[in-house]
């Protein structure tokens, strides 16, 4: 569509159709004064500051009007400097005047609009009223809310609204008493899920952070904790990360943060960061030099060469490091035993969506899903897991989008969904082929699609038999009609998109899984089109990266295969070495190596499998068996405890290097601030270690120059080079320096050799474990919003402790009724593999039967209970179901319960 | 909730609290429309069955005619009939701001698909009104016949009425009214087998003034604050449920029901023609309930046709002001429309009289009437403090305007003001409210009437009173800078 072309103030200004007068003035640089408009939110006209004059129309509100061609605007006349002088008069005569000591000074709207006004002090002196004298409201750990300076413009209401759909606040009251209040009036008990995304946009000092100092510069960079990745500017002052805030450029998270992301940044200055390495001496961690740790650990993995050696890499380091780590591993220790978290989250994943569609990651972007008609969340608790992501789910609803959330909880994106489906937990392929099946039957599939661009289809077709729908609603305890209707939904709005996470790979059949989402997406031809897709939601910051770095036993960095001559050929060429041909043990196999004796080396990069392993106290014993265990990371972990060396290492705003986010969406982070005493960056610690083994090829002397090697040997990176990652970052596949990037996989042929995707033929498989007799109750494992992962960084956030600090073991009022437990009441929960002692939530977000904790404490260590079942593809343990007890406890709470898992070993180097 | 609208005068044993329902009021009214009055060549109509033993009910209706003319338009007019009928009329809004209806009514889209919906605004929280409340209480079937007349001309399948919470009595007749009705096939699917369907319901308010504006009754109905929508879109595009939707007061359907009855012809016959200097004056034709309270011998609910003065409504209907006093001042239609002294009463009560004398409109055309001894003081305080209550808080002008004047004229009363603090009054009173663009709805002009036509009318009594009360403060005359003076820099 045409521009439109208007006059403001003489001034002719060009904006889009459907912009507001406002918004071509803004754009143009004329200032208008406004207090109640966002750029971000609907217009709602309430504050009344913005008037103009349209010739031949008279007085209208810029905010509301929209910019019409040919229309002539003037922001200023007599009249309305009058109408608007009364208004603001009125709006300062009950707000504070102290604006030198308030927290927005110089950065307030009302401040601004108040200089470029001019206000009459004697007019104002007679007006004065200084009579609103309410409680301010400090409950939320990270913000204020100060009733008194609110000019109750509704931003941060209509933000809670519109764009996070908390809903935690509204207005009260009436008239002049009105205020901004949520529904019990602390915020800290409301829904609020403290992500502040109302503190930053408030114009005036109502909801200011605590803490809040100006920083001296920013520093853009990515947010270290989930896989969305959302860009960020680190506010850094006097050496120390002082503010956080999104960056509104960035195609990630347009300037959107969670609590985590947005607040969650004191561990990096926290006291007990690791400053310099630690080595075992006469049973104690003692405080070393760098060089004397580094020659020890040299000389201990030169005697542990080959499948002895093996090592864990992290999904929170970058892409850069990781890529070092696995060619240390296979280039220099020649093995092939290189593993990371990923094989606990999204190795399913990558299996399964390798084989039907040739490549395991999310097909489209996160702003594609807002554009979806249907959004299909299972297995994702998003709202806790993946937040930033979230508000794209919530914008699609928003915009007319069903959505439809199978989960065996109640979760709180249930709010927003369309269809809810309960289903028992493990029971996912029945519920995802029942689906395929009532598709099937009514023809709703896309034909054409599927003889163009899939194979096997009637294979598939035909297993749908073993699926007849009285057997699925038994199977996932899901009414029929909801089966039906969900398949419906899901078939006849189109794009459609599928979310997934933990929920569907963490099963011994994660795989199938899986298989049973490509299946249905490949049945309603939602492949390679926007606003549809198979959206894994990867975990961990860069566990996209970590994969693609080839930190697997299985294949070298870009998914190419270690048993493919061609490729080792290749590297072995760029790299100076032989490389192992067979792929190396799974990350879950190696405990059991481990165990065996066949392991007796590990060089463990920031991981902390003793509370992240299913069946923890197994990983346990491993470890403790091991003839030398290095462990590199920020913080003395769990594990960290157990280690012969610990190396300390620098956090994510330390260092410079690149993320890969859940959409493949490679992004640069950088340097902010000095890592604390002698902590360094991992990249230089493999290095180091890696020249001291006598290796060549490790002369780094700054991440850029890896890349620029990642590039030359992975085909999907060929086109990364740092300066191309300005300043919003390339999705892989980008083969060459010239090419944009692949936002959406498969829109033309899939990445198998005969460029068509397959169905797979299914079947039923129970989970491992299930609840009987003995062990009568389920229990599956599911995330806090305020925590991350095993806690390492989060627990180190007061804030964070603050809103949530405490292991809870959900559990359905039926049966806490049935067992006698009151809310609040300590409990051992006991499976066949160990106990924790925990306090019981009653809460009907469980169903009945099914009892349910986070991983992120290590005063209770869940995963001493989980089942360490594998999924025979992937290898991925069972972590979402097994069976367990309840025992009551009374009295006090007995220290020393968790058997050896929180053992302390004292430490000199704290 | 009550509200005083007009309190305190001089001597303490003739205090007077009026309440803004016209509680006690309301029942003087069969006294005074039944009892002795001079015959009158005006037949009361929308009055007729007021003070008939038990009008409130079905039986009654149906033996003085009623349901009869639904009955004929349903089998004898299509809906567009009605419309042009109604249009022709030229019947205006009787709930303030005189409306055209029939033009009301044709904003709704052409053949939209539905659902269109029908509010009754019965949310009658203007104070000194309550002429709605006879009708509801004493006539409910009238208003329900005139409604679903209404529903079947816009094509409504679901009407709402919205009663106000301080209204009990009303709420229970109607919704018995509904109740009888729907029993014998006036409402419901298929009414009287004309293939023509409508439901009724009931919607109680909780006590908010700012429930009877328009948009503000239809976000009320969805549940919400019931803070007034920008417009466009008017709720004829985009009303209740983001459906077309016509909100109607309680009397203008009634009118609805006797114009189909009586023809155009008798509905012109009464009132006052339009303006033929004013093409945009579509006249003030029919007849309006008029209610009367305040310092007058016979308080209560009047007929009359529009265009009758004031002067006459007062001292014929009303029997003039009590005591043997003189009269003051006149709220000639609801307080939002501001005072007529008693020099301006020979003023027609049409929907451009009041217009004349400086005043809002007609209003509601309920009329308070202040004697001699009434503080204008008072009067403008309890204005405040009723509009500064009932603010929705949405608008900043509102919001802090209306709180602010109430502050400045307790002031007053308290021997604090200032002659200058008149001038930022009326300053305040011209820059909030829909006229000079600076609200979303009415009510500030609402709240800006009584201070601007108070303060200019009356001015001499403020002034005075603030001297008598504040010998420092009455020195301090030097006028507040003007705007003009301190202009705009930019």
């Amino acid at each position: 569509m045409a521009d439109l072309r208007l006059t403001i103030d003489g001034r002719q200004v060009v904006v889009a159709q459907g912009a507001t007068i406002l918004e071509a003035a803004l754009d143009a640089g004329i200032y208008i004064p406004h207090l109640c408009h966002h750029p971000d939110l609907k217009p709602v006209g309430i504050c009344r500051l913005c008037m103009v004059e349209v010739a031949g129309r008279g007085m209208t509100l810029a905010c509301l009007a929209p910019a019409e061609d040919g229309m002539v605007v003037k922001t200023e006349s007599q009249q309305i400097d009058k109408v608007r002088r009364v208004a603001l008069e009125l709006l300062l005569v009950n707000h504070p005047g102290d604006c030198l000591t308030c927290a927005k000074n110089n950065r307030c709207q009302l401040q601004r609009i108040a200089a470029y006004v001019g206000v009459s002090p004697q007019r104002f002196a007679r007006l004065r009223r200084t009579e609103k004298t309410l409680p301010p409201d400090d409950s939320n750990p990270f913000f204020l809310f100060d009733p008194n300076q609110c000019v109750l413009c509704g931003i941060c209401i209509r933000t809670c609204d519109e764009i996070v759909g908390a809903n935690a606040i509204d207005f009260a009251f009436r008239g002049f008493q009105t205020m901004v209040s949520t529904l019990s009036g602390r915020w800290v008990e409301s829904s609020c899920v403290s992500c502040g995304e109302c503190v930053v946009r408030c114009p005036v000092a109502a909801l200011v952070p605590k803490r809040y100092q100006q920083p001296q510069h920013e520093v853009q960079t990515v947010c270290p904790y989930c896989g969305v990745g959302c860009t960020i500017y680190v506010g850094i002052r006097g050496g120390r990360i002082v503010a956080v805030g999104g960056d509104r450029q960035s195609p990630v998270n347009q300037g959107r943060l969670c609590v985590k992301g947005r607040f969650g940044h004191d561990f990096v200055h926290h006291p007990d960061r690791l400053t310099t390495p630690l080595v075992r001496r006469d049973g104690q961690l003692v405080p070393v030099a760098w060089d004397e740790a580094l020659e020890l650990v040299a000389r201990q993995f030169d005697q542990y060469r080959g499948d002895a050696f093996a090592a864990m890499s992290s999904a929170r380091c970058t892409n850069e490091e990781n890529y070092l780590m696995q060619k240390l591993v296979r280039a220099v220790l020649g093995t092939n035993n290189i593993d990371h978290c990923a094989r606990l989250c999204h190795s399913p994943s990558v299996a399964g969506l390798a084989r039907t569609l040739g490549s395991g990651a999310m097909t489209n972007t996160i702003q594609d899903i807002a554009q979806s008609r249907c959004i299909f969340a299972i297995g994702t608790n998003t709202t806790a897991a993946h937040p930033v992501l979230a508000l794209k789910v919530v914008e699609a609803v928003r915009r007319g989008a069903k959505l439809i959330v199978a989960n065996p909880k109640h979760i709180d994106l249930d709010r927003h969904a369309t269809l809810r489906l309960q289903h028992q937990p493990g029971s996912d392929v029945a519920l995802l082929m029942g689906m395929a099946r009532v598709i099937a039957e009514e023809r709703l599939y896309d034909a054409e699609f599927i003889a163009r661009r899939t194979v096997d289809f009637d294979a598939f077709r035909a297993s749908l038999e073993r699926f007849p729908l009285e057997f699925v609603e038994q199977a996932t305890g899901v009414p029929r009609q909801h089966i039906v209707e969900a398949a419906r939904m899901f078939a006849n709005h189109k794009p459609a998109s599928i979310l997934y996470a933990m929920g569907i790979t963490q099963h011994t059949h994660g795989t199938d899984n899986v298989l049973a989402i490509s299946n249905l997406a490949l049945l309603t031809g939602n492949l390679g089109i926007p606003g549809g897709g198979i959206n894994p939601l990867r975990g961990q910051g860069n566990v996209q990266g970590a994969c693609d770095m080839g930190a697997l036993p299985n294949v070298l960095p870009g998914y190419q295969r270690v048993d493919d001559p061609q490729i080792r050929s290749k590297f072995e060429a760029v790299w100076g070495c032989t490389l192992p041909p067979g792929p190396g043990l799974a990350l879950t196999e190696m405990f059991d190596a481990m165990l065996r004796g066949q392991i007796k080396a590990v060089y463990l990069m920031g991981e902390n499998p003793l509370l992240s392993e299913a069946d923890a106290q197994h990983a346990e014993r491993a470890l403790r068996q091991l003839d030398f265990l290095v462990v590199q990371d920020i913080f003395l972990t769990e594990t960290a405890r157990l280690a012969h060396v610990v190396l300390p290492a620098a956090s994510s705003a330390e260092k410079d290097g690149t993320f890969t986010n859940t959409e493949r969406r490679v992004q640069r982070v950088r340097k902010a601030v000095d890592p604390p005493g002698e902590a360094k960056p991992d990249w230089w610690i493999i290095c180091q270690i890696a020249q001291r083994l006598g290796a060549s090829g490790f002369s780094f002397s700054h991440p850029q120059e890896i890349m620029s090697e990642i590039a030359s040997l992975t085909p999907i990176y060929g086109g990364m080079a740092y300066q191309r990652l300005e300043p919003q970052g390339l999705q892989w596949p980008c083969p060459s320096m010239d090419h944009p990037g692949t936002p959406i996989l498969h829109t033309q042929r899939f990445a198998t050799p005969d460029g068509k995707a397959r169905f797979v033929p299914l079947d039923y498989k129970p989970p491992a474990e299930l609840p009987d007799d003995e062990y009568p109750l389920l229990l599956t494992t599911d995330r806090s919003l305020y925590q991350y992962h095993t806690g390492t960084m989060t627990r180190r956030v007061e804030g964070l402790e603050v809103l949530d600090g405490q292991e809870r073991l959900c559990i359905n009022p039926h049966d806490a009724a049935a067992m006698q437990l009151a809310d609040g009441q300590q409990v051992i929960v006991r499976s066949r593999r160990g106990r924790v002692m925990v306090r019981v939530k009653v809460t009907s977000s469980c169903q009945p039967g099914v009892v349910s904790l986070t991983f992120h404490f290590a005063e209770t260590p869940t995963n001493v209970l989980t089942h360490a079942a594998l999924d025979p593809v992937a290898k991925i343990p069972e972590t979402k179901v097994c069976a367990v007890r309840i025992e009551p406890l009374d009295g006090p709470p007995q220290p020393g319960l968790h058997q050896q898992i929180t053992d302390t070993t004292s430490c000199a180097g704290r | 909730m009550t509200v005083y609208i007009a309190a305190i005068p001089a001597r303490r044993r003739e205090r007077c609290l009026l309440r803004a329902s016209g509680e006690g009021i309301a029942r003087r009214f069969r006294s005074a429309a039944l009892s002795g009055l001079p015959t009158m060549p005006y037949q009361n109509v929308l009055l007729a069955n007021v003070g008939k033993p038990n009008s409130h009910t079905l039986a009654a209706y149906l033996a003085s005619g009623g349901y009869s003319t639904l009955r004929k338009v349903l089998k004898e007019k299509s809906p567009q009939e009605v419309v042009e009928i109604v249009r022709a009329s030229n019947l205006r809004g009787r709930g303030g701001a005189g409306f055209p209806t029939g033009l009301k009514w044709s904003f709704l889209p052409d053949k939209h698909p539905g659902p269109i919906y029908f509010c009754v605004n019965a949310d009658e929280s203007e104070p000194g009104t309550f002429v709605n409340r006879v009708q509801m209480e004493h006539d409910p079937h009238q208003v329900l016949e005139g409604t679903i007349i209404s529903c079947y001309a816009t094509g409504a399948s679901r009407a709402y009425i919205y009663i106000r919470y301080e209204y009990p009595l009303c709420w229970k007749r109607m919704q018995a009214a509904i109740d009888e009705a729907r029993a014998a096939g006036y409402l419901g699917r298929n009414i009287l087998g004309s293939g023509f369907s409508l439901e009724v319901y009931l919607h109680r308010g909780a006590g908010a003034y700012i429930c009877g504006e328009e948009t503000g009754l239809i976000e009320s109905i969805e549940g919400r604050r019931a803070w007034p929508r920008i417009k466009p879109p008017f709720p004829a595009v985009e009303g209740l449920f983001r459906k077309p939707t016509v909100v109607n007061n309680v009397e203008t359907v009634a009118c609805v029901k006797h114009i189909l009855e009586r023809g155009v012809a008798w509905f012109k016959s009464i009132g006052t023609p339009a303006d033929p200097n004013d093409p945009r004056d579509p006249g003030s034709y029919g007849p309006k309930l008029f209610g009367i309270s305040g310092h007058v011998n016979r308080p209560g609910c009047y007929e009359a046709p529009l265009g009758i003065s004031c002067r006459e409504l007062i001292e014929r209907f009303a029997g003039g002001v009590w005591k043997g006093r003189k009269l003051k001042a006149v709220v000639p239609g609801g307080l939002s429309t501001g005072v007529i002294t008693a020099e301006e009463i020979d003023t027609p009560m049409d929907f451009s009289g009041p217009l004349r004398v400086g005043c809002l409109g007609l209003g509601t055309g309920c009329l308070i009437v202040l004697d001699e001894t009434y503080s204008m003081v008072d009067f403008l305080y309890n204005s405040c403090r009723f509009f500064a209550h009932e603010s929705c808080g949405q608008c900043t002008p509102c919001r802090e305007g209306t709180h602010w004047a109430l502050q400045m004229l307790r002031r007053i009363k308290a021997g604090r003001g200032r002659i200058k603090d008149l001038d930022l009054l009326l300053e305040i009173g011209d820059t909030i409210g829909i006229l000079p663009g600076t609200t979303i709805c009415g009510l500030a002009d609402g709240a800006a009437w009584p201070i601007k036509t108070a303060i200019r009318k009356f001015r001499q009594e403020f002034e005075d009173y603030i001297k008598h009360t504040n010998v420092a403060g009455w020195m301090e005359t030097q006028p507040v800078p003007a705007l003009e003076q301190s202009a705009v820099a930019h």
